[in-house]
């Protein structure tokens, strides 16, 4: 990489701050956090398809697939390793509980989806559940456990 | 703890005692770190001077490479170096896709990189090395080849015709292998049946789309002559003796590391040309390679399965009594049968196992597999179960609908009876412990058939086709060495397990079996935990690494309960019974009189005992205080296979509603209910979700999933965008339930659950969708059933 396509960003990620990093201007979010040890973001399709890669960005969800690394200038970025609140909490262990993921290579992106469906404070079907996921691919489970996971949150929270 | 779902086997002993873990749905506690970001995935592993590369493949089905210019391409940024077939072939050997037990196959040498001609699109054919994946894939639009595209055969209905293109030129056609079944006498039976009907369906080719692609790293120390290769695959120790073979390694310095792998449902144990080209990099460079394929990769390289058009025909008399069944299936893999294991498997196990649930005399069976210039197609879950099932299934409610007959009535009449087991398929494989009557019975009583009836007639005055089926079949599990190692494949069909007190009173186990997500880990620590008396949390569990396990055949074929469970079972029997001797010679007492019971040897008849904290600090740390001559062994192994028979069978019932739109062709499943009998469960929770699982991908081939191609052998629909998958919305609740026959194989009793709902699901949609069809005369029989298919089969379009 030749130091003309740098480009030079400040953002955090999970509340540390990364200040003046450079980075390559090609290059997406996923692939620069996983750079960064962020392992826990995961890279299914590298076309926004699959939802793996699904991360917080200033409190709204995001495929880092699809989001330049340069774009996260100036943002707040949560990765599935900072997903430690109280509710979060509760949310794995549903997930546990419910055995709503077998592999775990679709769970850091389900869970920020599940995050979403829980800020917004609606309370939902399972029709309406299985439609707010239907962007988070999950070949192991078959969804119904995840339905389930997420129903308790639901339940449980609002 | 949680509810005690399922009658307990009587060889286990009583579940009203601590430390009772078989049987139970416990959470799968060790699998937490996944929703922490904590997973160990190959792409997340960096090591020092590690490199990346990229595979140049072919862009076209079928092409001559008349010559590869990669000088342009090595002075790219970043790069490190750039291969062909020339100087991977020099480190790696050629393999062969054939096994020698069933009959004559006929696939030639494959290797890493094609040499002359590209056989399939994306078949790779150079490899780019480079200091960051994006570097090498830069380079790769510099490497020049010269191609001179060939006509393709890609239509496997004509790849035996006179006019087709030959494939491998030296065979003189493109049949890789033939198998015929001939039991009884069809042709007499036919003419005595009453009624004989006759379908063809079409299996279109789908895949297996793991989340996680496929990755290696492979890493070559010269100073100590030892590769390490860190793999997501299914089977470390097949791969560790293929690595050694072709790359002429000392075997036992190859060490295969299985961490967290992202799904593999068979896809992952198939040996692949560009795994191998990234060991036979690092032997030749020195350095840690890394290579994770792209979504793109996967569509075009992972193996596709199905692909069958079979051809099927039933007699049965007045009675509804089946007399004769007849088939004639035709496969389609590729240019090249996969290493090992063959792609013969997949027809085989259709061959092996139509009709299986039934009572047929006279059972032909004909099956032809064919060359072809598409990606390679292997064992993917539920290997020719879909095929097999669905044909049976198929035909069996033609005849009930010919005679007139309930769908579930023809089942019941047919069944091989429970109490006539052991028995065999039609085909003349052995069966026994099965349960059809007792699981359809139960399947019945879940669905509420009358009450099905009654609204499919509602729904049809409204305008909407509604439908239901039902169906049984056998689930292949449990291999026996005659499954692969008899013809030839060092593919270990034994499982062992390791299980050790250590000085903490902490248990340790280790297993041959591998974790993809089927909560292998968690089922090893409950057999080990309830099997020596100690908590779930005191035991530490170790897999997928060939230096730290016993050697075995890993995860497939729905293996890893029922054989390596029986092996832990095994071990922790054999240590208990080493730590209780141990435990009478310091207590001055009877063995008989003492037991363990959370992590304390206890006196059974009361009086003070010892944890085994404290035993185990005695034997290691003050080891005098023990009377002379105590065995203090504290490590226990053992080992169990399958003898006798090939395989172990798993029964399973299942029916679905659906509705149809007629306007849009869209299928609704309303309903789905799986009735399993998979012998003992020992978490019964987990049980069911292979099943939910399971069926969902086995509606995944049934109505969505399918490797489209043009008529140039161009996948068009290689994207996680254009190929549909299942997701959240389209999919249904599944009620599971069991009917529980242990197996007489093992002490566990424990049959495999992993893919009988891949393998019944499709058959079941495909009935309830023809049952619903029928009241407009319509009929579908190709997968997936598409809208447009629907929308064709009513005349709308």
């Amino acid at each position: 990489m030749v130091a003309k396509n740098l480009v030079n960003i400040s953002f955090t990620v999970n509340g540390e701050r990364f200040n003046n990093v450079n980075v390559p201007s090609r290059q997406h979010l996923a692939d620069y956090l996983r750079s960064q040890g962020f392992t826990g973001t995961h890279l299914g399709c590298e076309q926004g398809a699959c939802g793996a890669c699904t991360i917080e960005m200033d409190g709204k969800a995001v495929r880092s697939c699809l989001v330049l690394a340069s774009q996260a200038n100036g943002t707040n970025l949560k990765t599935v390793e900072g997903f430690d609140d109280e509710m979060m909490e509760k949310v794995k262990q549903n997930f546990l509980k419910h055995n709503a993921f077998q592999c775990g290579f679709c769970s850091p992106g389900m869970l920020m989806t599940t995050k979403e469906i829980l800020l917004n404070k609606k309370k939902l079907t399972r029709d309406e559940i299985r439609s707010e996921i239907s962007g988070n691919y999950c070949r192991c489970t078959g969804y119904q456990s995840i339905v389930d996971a997420i129903e308790e949150c639901i339940n449980e929270i609002n | 703890m949680d509810d005690i779902k399922v009658n307990q086997n009587p060889k286990l002993g009583s579940l009203d005692r601590p430390n009772s873990y078989i049987g139970r749905s416990l959470p799968r506690e060790n699998a937490k770190k996944h929703l922490d970001g904590g997973g160990q995935f190959v792409d997340d592993l960096t090591l020092p001077r590690m490199v990346h590369v990229a595979f140049l493949r072919s862009p076209f089905a079928h092409a001559e490479i008349k010559s590869i210019n990669t000088n342009n391409a090595k002075k790219s940024d970043g790069v490190v170096d750039v291969f062909t077939a020339k100087e991977i072939d020099e480190v790696c050997k050629p393999w062969i896709g054939n096994l020698g037990h069933l009959g004559e196959m006929r696939s030639p040498e494959q290797t890493p990189l094609a040499k002359k001609i590209a056989r399939w699109q994306g078949e790779p054919v150079a490899v780019v090395i480079a200091d960051s994946r994006a570097q090498a894939e830069d380079a790769l639009e510099l490497i020049e080849v010269d191609w001179a595209e060939k006509e393709a055969q890609v239509d496997m209905e004509t790849a035996l015709d006179s006019n087709a293109v030959v494939i491998h030129l030296e065979l003189g056609n493109n049949l890789f292998w033939t198998r015929t079944v001939n039991q009884g006498d069809v042709e007499k039976a036919f003419k005595e049946a009453d009624a004989v009907v006759e379908t063809t369906l079409d299996f279109a080719r789908h895949t297996g789309v793991t989340l996680e692609s496929r990755g290696i790293v492979a890493d070559w120390n010269k100073a100590e002559n030892k590769m390490t290769i860190y793999h997501n695959g299914q089977a470390p120790h097949m791969m560790q003796h293929i690595i050694a073979k072709h790359l002429d390694l000392n075997e036992g310095l190859v060490r295969i590391v299985s961490r967290d792998v992202g799904g593999s449902f068979g896809i992952k144990v198939h040996v692949y040309p560009d795994e191998m080209a990234v060991t036979a990099i690092s032997k030749k460079i020195g350095r840690p390679v890394k290579f994770i394929a792209d979504r793109l990769e996967s569509f075009t390289t992972d193996i596709h399965a199905r692909c069958h058009k079979i051809s099927g025909k039933l007699g049965v008399d007045k009675n509804g009594k089946i007399l004769a069944m007849e088939i004639d299936d035709l496969s389609g893999i590729g240019p090249f049968s996969m290493y090992p294991r063959t792609s013969a498997i997949e027809t085989n196990q259709v061959l092996n196992l139509s009709g299986a649930p039934y009572v047929i005399p006279n059972y032909k069976a004909v099956g032809t597999v064919v060359f072809q210039n598409k990606t390679p197609m292997c064992q993917y879950r539920a290997v020719g179960h879909p095929i097999a099932v669905a044909i049976t299934e198929a035909l069996i409610d033609k005849a009930a609908y010919k005679i007139d007959m309930d769908i579930d009535k023809i089942r019941k009449i047919n069944f091989i009876p429970d109490n006539a087991y052991p028995n065999k398929c039609p085909s003349g494989v052995p069966l026994e412990d099965l349960s059809h009557e007792a699981s359809m019975d139960k399947l019945l009583e879940i669905m509420d058939i009358k009450e099905i009836e009654v609204q499919k007639e509602e729904d049809f005055k409204k305008g909407v086709l509604t439908g239901h089926g039902v169906i049984s079949m056998c689930e292949v599990t449990n291999p026996s060495p005659l499954f692969y190692g008899v013809g030839g494949a060092h593919i270990s069909s034994q499982d062992g397990a390791a299980i050790r007190l250590e000085g903490s009173g902490a248990i340790h186990l280790s297993s041959s079996i591998t974790e993809q997500g089927q909560g292998t880990e968690a089922i090893m620590k409950q057999i080990a935990a309830d099997q020596l008396g100690v908590k779930m949390e005191s035991v530490r569990v170790t897999l997928g690494d060939t230096d730290a396990t016993p050697y075995g055949g890993g995860t497939w074929a729905s293996r890893g309960a029922g054989i390596g469970g029986e092996a832990v079972l095994k071990a922790a029997r054999k240590l208990k019974d080493n730590i209780l001797n141990i435990a009478a010679a310091i207590m001055q007492t009877d063995k008989d009189t003492l037991d363990i019971e959370d992590n304390n040897i206890i006196r059974k008849n009361g009086g003070e005992g010892i944890s085994l904290q404290k035993l185990a600090e005695t034997v290691y740390y003050r080891g005098h205080e023990l009377p002379k001559g105590t065995n203090a062994e504290l490590l226990a192994t053992a080992s169990f296979l399958i003898e006798g028979i090939p395989f172990v069978f798993t029964n399973s019932a299942m029916g679905c509603q659906v509705s149809i739109d007629q306007d849009t062709g869209i299928i609704k499943i309303n309903k789905f209910w799986a009735v399993e009998d998979c012998g003992t469960q020992i978490n019964p929770k987990l049980v069911e979700e292979q099943i939910r699982g399971g069926v969902i991908q086995g509606i995944g081939g049934a109505l969505f999933e399918e490797c489209v191609y043009d008529d140039q052998g161009n996948m068009q629909n290689a994207t996680m965008a254009d190929y549909l998958v299942p997701m959240a919305y389209e999919m249904p609740d599944i009620i599971v339930d069991h009917v529980t026959t242990n197996s007489g194989r093992s002490i566990i009793g424990a049959k495999g659950a992993g893919e009988a709902g891949t393998g019944g699901a499709p058959a079941v949609i495909m009935n309830a969708v023809n049952n619903a069809l029928k009241q407009v005369n319509a009929e579908v029989v190709s997968q997936p059933i598409t809208p447009e298919k629907i929308l064709k089969a009513i005349g709308k379009i």
